[in-house]
């Protein structure tokens, strides 16, 4: 742990030409962050894990370009209405020829249970177009707009890509805007469990002693408990009639506040193995004040560790509000998260009707999967010097 | 082992202590006083609360004094009397609501701890001993699949393939027959043949993650310099590997304990509530969702204590299980 600061290195011995040409040397005087990525690179399910993470925050970043309609446009007609299937290519008389399109549904009757149902019709046909003019929407609060990625060229004609739920819903572009509040609440509650964890852990472990004994013993105590029944009384404490927003906010105060333990615990341990280092002792014979030390000589040698906890933490919190969304005491309508969707998945009835309501659990297990993998690969690369 | 013993549960006592004072805070989250509450809902049904018990009531917990006297009187009855407050829900005390769901909720999560023992070690050592063999590859992949799957997401789908291909529902604990039948050894046999599917359920994430515990502890003792020793000497390979690695590669894993409890007691939580158990998940949302607080706090409570009394059974073990623990 001997190079702790990246700029304390000439810039031109980290070039990528130096790396090619020799590589035994140039991991001697390679940079830390260089050999970390240098490491990352070789974890294969690691970049896997990070290019999925990027889509998955940029889908969040343009949910309303490219969701074919908004979640909140409910179409009685089309309650239930099951997935369609996108054909890119239509059969003509001169083969086949690139025009998307869908097919349309035809109502029947179901003798047993004597309701409507929704069957998809070979015959008719949709037509589906990309940068298509639909309903407008707001870009991001800036400008108005009403160009989507992808949608009916006919605004009577919906199209449902994954179905529609029990008020006609597009299941589909409930989904993207679900990304946008799932993400981000997985990130802001990281934030704010990383304030948390970084101050309690950092005074824990610097400081030692009495008051490390007392903030060990509250981690001990939070983790005790199990979480979702608290999390649910927590959150069934939230006023039922505050806004959207601040309930969003709540939630994840909610969600972090039991977060941040497993963070404290790492920057603690880092901070007692570093105390005792030689540059840290040298630092301080040098008449560096406390902060200074902290700030300048040991959080930036346990900084990737830091970023690598943070990855694998935001799983946790998306699952802790997805859990307590489908409990009915998180989120709720108007926003929509994947949890608030799989409300209507709740029961095996509206189940067993239409299966494609479990979809959006999918699109958890995937966000989830790959930031464990991203974060893996991170914790395995923060210690470059170590094997 | 006495002395230890004593020890930890001196240290229990402000845990159980804290425990009770978070209960405490949730009972006084929701706005107003649970009494107005009350009179509030007994209005709405055109009834009126009879002043002499509601001075009464009022006089019971407490209320309109200081939030310490309210906690003392509230903990006093539960102490003393076994008296954990009124249900306004259900019009009944609270212990009388308590006991039986604690119980099952009791035996579903120490099913599904045994379960991912069970599952988890003979998969955790063949992941070490045939690293990066397809099984082990299956294994890692399984394990991070269970991890991130929700439990109530899997409650879901097992329902629905049972639904669809079994045609037949999962939900429960008991066939009606058994549902209100007292205790005999024909319900028993029936609690048993529904339990397996909560405890799969419940066990999936737990699982996944003792099998990577197990397996990074075994790979590390068997690097270490006596193996190879004992191998040389010609010990066969099963008896090499039972003898001393995967005795001390078990010891994290009993420790583990301590925080798999947590996980299952939370993931029996949500999955009774889907699966519709008879234990306190459903209870305790509907508690919730109608601000019966007392009845939820006294849940979470005990919960939280069942969790706490776990971890300590699971830290003797593994003092009785390594001698260094107890002397240090």
């Amino acid at each position: 742990m001997a190079v702790t600061d990246a700029k304390t290195l000439p810039p031109e011995t980290v070039s990528p030409r130096a790396a090619d040409a020799e590589i035994e040397s140039s991991v001697s005087v390679a940079s830390q962050w260089q050999l970390m990525w240098w490491k990352f690179r070789k974890h294969r399910a690691a970049m896997v894990g990070g290019v999925v993470t990027l889509i998955i925050y940029v889908i969040a970043i343009f949910v309303e370009f490219l969701s074919p309609s908004s979640p909140g446009v409910i179409r009685a007609d089309y309650t239930w209405a099951p997935p369609q299937q996108l054909h890119f290519f239509r059969q003509t008389e001169n083969g086949m020829r690139w025009d998307p399109y869908v097919n349309g549904y035809k109502v029947e009757i179901d003798p047993e249970a004597l309701r409507r149902t929704f069957v998809i019709d070979e015959e008719q046909i949709v037509d589906v177009g990309f940068f298509v003019r639909g309903e407008t929407y707001e870009m991001w609060g800036l400008w108005e707009s009403d160009l989507h990625l992808i949608g009916s060229t006919d605004a009577e004609l919906p199209v449902y890509f994954l179905g529609a739920d029990r008020m006609g819903r597009d299941l589909l572009s409930s989904m993207i805007y679900g990304t946008r509040v799932s993400m981000s609440i997985g990130l802001l509650g990281v934030f704010l469990s990383f304030f948390l964890g970084i101050l309690l852990g950092g005074i824990s472990g610097f400081y030692g002693g009495t008051v490390d004994n007392l903030i060990q013993r509250a981690i001990e105590f939070i983790r005790s408990i199990p979480t979702i029944p608290l999390w649910m009384g927590l959150a069934a404490a939230l006023p039922t009639d505050w806004p959207p927003l601040r309930i969003y906010f709540g939630i994840t105060i909610i969600i972090s506040f039991i977060g941040w333990t497993g963070l404290a615990r790492v920057v603690r341990g880092r901070f007692l193995s570093l105390r005792t280092e030689d540059f840290v002792m040298a630092a301080r014979l040098d008449g560096a004040s406390e902060l200074t030390t902290i700030w300048r000589h040991m959080v930036p040698s346990f900084f990737s560790h830091i970023i690598a906890s943070l990855t694998l933490s935001i799983p946790g919190m998306i699952l802790a509000e997805t859990s307590l969304s489908f409990l009915e005491l998180g989120l709720r309508r108007p926003v929509v998260s994947w949890g608030v969707l799989l409300q209507e998945a709740q029961n095996i009835r509206s189940v067993a009707t239409a299966s494609w309501l479990l979809i959006p659990g999918l699109a958890v297990l995937v966000a989830v999967l790959a930031l464990n993998f991203l974060g893996d690969g991170l914790r395995d690369a923060a210690d470059p010097y170590n094997r | 082992m006495l002395q230890f013993l004593l020890r930890r549960l001196m240290f229990m006592i402000p845990t159980l202590i804290a425990i009770s004072i978070v209960a405490f805070v949730i009972i006084q989250l929701p706005p107003g006083d649970f009494l107005t509450t009350m009179v509030a809902s007994m209005a709405a049904q055109g009834e009126d609360m009879d002043q002499s018990a509601m001075r009464a009531l009022e006089e019971q917990y407490g209320l309109g004094q200081p939030v310490h006297i309210q906690y003392l009187k509230w903990m006093q009855g539960i102490i003393l009397r076994g008296d954990f407050g009124d249900s306004f829900g259900w019009n009944k005390p609270v212990a009388e609501l308590l006991w039986s769901r604690l119980a099952l909720t009791f035996v579903l999560s120490l099913a599904s701890l045994l379960f991912v023992w069970v599952v988890a070690f003979p998969i955790g050592i063949y992941s070490a001993v045939k690293q990066y063999s397809i099984g082990d590859y299956f294994a890692t992949f399984i394990g991070f699949l269970g991890l991130a799957t929700p439990n109530f997401l899997l409650a879901l789908i097992l329902m629905y393939i049972a639904f669809k291909f079994f045609n037949q529902s999962v939900g429960g604990l008991f066939s009606p027959e058994y549902q209100e039948a007292p205790w005999s050894w024909g319900r028993v046999a029936d609690l048993l043949a529904h339990l397996w599917v909560p405890v799969v359920i419940i066990g999936t994430a737990g699982t996944a993650s003792l099998i990577r515990v197990m397996r990074a502890n075994l790979l590390d003792e068997l690097r270490k310099p006596y193996v190879v020793t004992a191998r040389a000497k010609g010990l066969p390979e099963w008896r090499l590997l039972f003898k001393y690695p995967v005795r001390i590669a078990l010891n994290p894993f009993v420790s583990t304990v301590g925080w798999v409890l947590p996980t299952l007691v939370s993931g029996a939580a949500i999955v009774s509530i889907v699966l519709s158990l008879p234990t306190t998940g459903p209870l305790l949302i509907r508690a919730l969702l109608q601000q019966d607080m007392y009845l939820a706090a006294s849940f979470i409570m005990l919960l939280s204590i069942l969790t706490v009394i776990g971890t300590l059974v699971s830290d003797l073990l593994l003092a009785w299980l390594d001698p260094r623990i107890r002397m240090e």
